[in-house]
């Protein structure tokens, strides 16, 4: 029975397949009415079959109470041979992360589907949306279960041009289309990397298939140096960091993030559904399935640990100072993106702190990664919808011109007020369960300085989600408001996100002990601090208590005071650190002036100039034989004869 | 009279042929070349057919056979020559380019 269910789990992605297809072949031209009611049909038949499939897959493994939960090849073809041993195969892969990420997505999928009616109303290009949308869902799909680092190749790029369309959707607005371009290629310019990656790691393993890879042959393998230009490089370590690159790019870690706060240029439901499950996951995902082999590697967690902090620390700094709803969330997300990695970075134990146990990898570190994943999901999507719905109940983005809407939006009030408290993380809604695991991984493993980073940023957290909560729906409106009301249909998908949110901490402790990367044994006992939730807790208090002393009353004037004594510091923050005009000098002045054009010129001059020669002689050589070809028989008899006397002369 | 003054003649009267058909700017001048240089390559057939065949009946077949074809040739070339006169009214070959591609 189970095998029945698995072999078919292809359903849960051909249902958004079938969806973008037909709706984007057949019913392009078809009423809104049938086209939403279709696409919510096969999201929804997608979704069943992924709890089904999940709670399949849970009570398959119910029986093994031994660690770690089997992995599944549901189904495995061959796809590519590229020679006798080296084959890519099309496959399904089900694993504790695959099934979760499965779940999460098919849920949000369809609850933004939903929300999109109400959204998307009137919209001229209300069906292609759909389509699109679609299409974003089966390649995040196809990406959770690929069985091979190809596979997820294919899926990875298959994401990032549906992100393309959908964050430029409305191509008609020049920012649209200039955040859809930027998004486009940054994430292509990290995932030229991961290629390379994948042809390294794949070329010394002589296989795709994550079972291979992840194997501690594998790592064993790839374990040793080769000089290149009098450098000594550790081929495991440049492997998982070019794979890695591509979860860099795709993440938006620092400092590739900067696409990511302009992808907010696309419709709200789109955000959403990139902020949550698809897209930015992608790359915490691949770093997770990838763990195995990335454990083997010092170097690389290491790094990843670093930009992952970092990461988490300058987006929370700069979503403080930011105006612009959706723009704070974006920075939220990239904070919360910070934890992920930095989670899965600080698996490594740290030598000289957590020296006392002999295990070298806490996996609690990739196990509470990919929980934070999935609490952050929920809440985060919620939080978009709600920002949505906002927007369209104001016009505006500006958080400035809102302010007194907890009277007129009473649904979307409490519930956000739930998202903001989980993401804040306190006791006892999802956010504080996978934030304090978060927190303890880093300090069991002994990276205090990482541990420190990620209780700072979770007080920046609650302080500037807070800041964001008070000054839109505490107070007086501070612009005029008419026609605000609530869309059943967007209100609905953001109610029930609250369910997840408040109580998706349930299941923390068969999360965190049980979800544990393929071959590591059972999670090694850590110490375990009974004082870093109280501690994590006062952190969010913190902020929270100093975004209500700020904000609380839905005024800004303390605030304003506030700026004006940072002066030049808070422009600096405001102006998101100049990383984007960094970018803009690297691109422009850097590439474009040193780089780019002596390449031009040399295309110009030389490549083109070589050609040009050719065909100049080919021209000239013409107009000399033309001199020749001029009719006149007895010039032609005259050449024979003279030719004829010179050969035989010479012969 | 021997073969080697045989075909000295033949060999003269081959190059003024092939010199008049080089130089001649009128048509019928290098007609007449033409004709030249045949008579001397007929003279020279005749000549190993005299000189050093075993049945000299045989060699002197082949001028009879160059002169029948030369005939001919000359018949149509005067034919195209006298319709192109009446059509141009010059025969200089170097001024005759409608045909040049």
């Amino acid at each position: 029975m189970a095998d029945f269910i698995f072999s078919h789990s292809y359903l849960i992605l051909l249902c958004p397949l079938l969806s973008f297809v037909l709706i984007g072949l057949g019913y392009l031209r078809s009423d809104n009415k049938f086209v939403s009611k279709f696409a919510i049909t096969l999201s929804a038949i997608s979704l069943s079959y992924a709890l089904l499939t999940a709670l399949t897959y849970l009570i398959s493994v119910m029986g093994h109470h031994g660690l770690p939960y089997p992995e599944k090849i549901a189904l495995d073809g061959a796809w590519l041979n590229f020679t006798p041993t080296l084959t890519a195969n099309m496959g399904i892969y089900l694993d504790p992360i695959s099934v979760m990420m499965l779940v999460v997505i098919t849920v949000i999928s369809l609850l933004v589907n939903i929300y999109s009616v109400g959204y998307m109303k009137g919209d001229p290009s209300f069906n292609r949306f759909f389509a699109l949308l679609a299409l974003f869902s089966f390649s995040m799909l196809g990406l959770v279960v690929s069985s091979n680092i190809l596979q997820m190749f294919v899926f990875w790029e298959l994401v990032g041009v549906s992100s393309y369309s959908l964050i430029g959707f409305w191509y008609e607005k020049p920012s649209a289309v200039a955040a859809s371009k930027k998004a486009f290629i940054m994430t292509r310019f990290a995932d030229a990397f991961f290629l390379l990656g994948i042809l390294l790691v794949s070329f010394q393993s002589g296989s795709f298939s994550f079972q291979t890879l992840n194997s501690p042959e594998t790592a064993a393998l790839l374990n040793k140096n080769f000089i290149f230009a009098g450098i000594s490089i550790n081929m495991l370590t440049l492997g998982t960091l070019l794979v890695f690159c591509g979860g860099w790019g795709k993440s938006a870690m620092f400092p590739l993030h900067v696409w990511l706060p302009d992808a907010m240029e696309g419709p709200t439901p789109v955000s959403s559904i990139i902020h949550s499950a698809t897209m930015v996951v992608a790359g915490v995902y691949l770093t997770a399935r990838m763990f195995p082999l990335f454990a083997a590697a010092e170097t690389t967690l290491f790094v990843i640990q670093c930009i992952g902090a970092f990461t988490a620390l300058f987006a929370a700094v700069i979503a403080i100072t930011q105006m612009d709803i959706k723009r704070i969330l974006a920075f939220s997300t990239l904070s919360q993106l910070g934890y992920m990695i930095f989670s899965l970075g600080a698996a490594k134990v740290c030598v000289e702190g957590g020296g006392h146990h002999e295990a070298s990898v806490n996996l609690l570190g990739y196990s509470a990664a990919m929980y934070h994943v999935f609490t952050h999901a929920f809440f985060k999507c919620m939080l978009f919808l709600g920002a949505g719905a906002i927007i369209h109940a104001v016009h505006s983005n500006d958080i400035m011109k809102m302010g007194g809407l907890k009277s007129l939006m009473p649904k979307t009030y409490w519930s956000l007020f739930a998202a903001c408290l989980a993401i804040a993380g306190v006791f006892p809604l999802s956010g504080f369960w996978s934030k304090d695991a978060i927190l303890l991984s880093a300090l069991q493993s002994g990276h205090y300085i990482t541990f420190l980073v990620g209780l700072v940023t979770g007080g920046l957290t609650a302080f500037y989600m807070f800041r964001f909560f008070f000054l839109i729906f505490h107070g007086e409106a501070r612009s005029e408001l008419h026609h605000v009301h609530e869309d059943p249909w967007m209100t609905w998908p953001i109610v029930f996100l609250t369910i997840p949110t408040i109580f998706a901490g349930l299941l923390e402790h068969f999360f965190v002990h049980r979800v544990i990367p393929p071959h590591f044994e059972e999670a090694t006992h850590f110490s375990h601090p009974g004082w870093l939730p109280w501690l994590a807790t006062l952190a969010a208090f913190l902020g929270i208590g100093g975004a209500w002393v700020l904000y609380g009353k839905g005024k800004t004037e303390a605030a304003t005071s506030l700026k004006r004594l940072f002066g030049p510091l808070y422009t600096i923050v405001y102006n998101k650190f100049y990383m984007d005009e960094v970018w803009l000098f690297f691109t422009h002045t850097v590439v474009f002036s040193y780089i780019a054009a002596p390449i031009k010129w040399f295309d110009r001059k030389v490549v083109d100039g070589s050609m040009d020669l050719t065909g100049w002689i080919l021209q000239v050589g013409g107009k000399g034989v033309r001199l020749a070809q001029s009719g006149q028989l007895q010039f032609y008899l005259g050449a024979t004869v003279i030719g004829l006397i010179v050969f035989l002369f010479l012969g | 009279m021997t073969l080697s003054h045989c075909i000295a003649l033949s060999l003269i009267l081959c190059g003024i042929g092939l010199f008049g058909m080089l130089t001649r700017r009128n048509l019928l001048g290098i007609l007449l070349s033409v004709e030249v240089i045949l008579n001397g390559a007929n003279i020279n057939f005749a000549a190993f057919a005299h000189f050093k065949a075993a049945d000299p009946v045989a060699g002197a077949i082949f001028p009879i056979f160059v002169m029948a074809v030369s005939a001919c040739e000359i018949a149509v070339a005067l034919a195209i020559i006298l319709s192109m006169y009446r059509r141009k009214k010059r025969l200089d070959v170097y001024r005759l380019e409608e045909l040049n591609g």
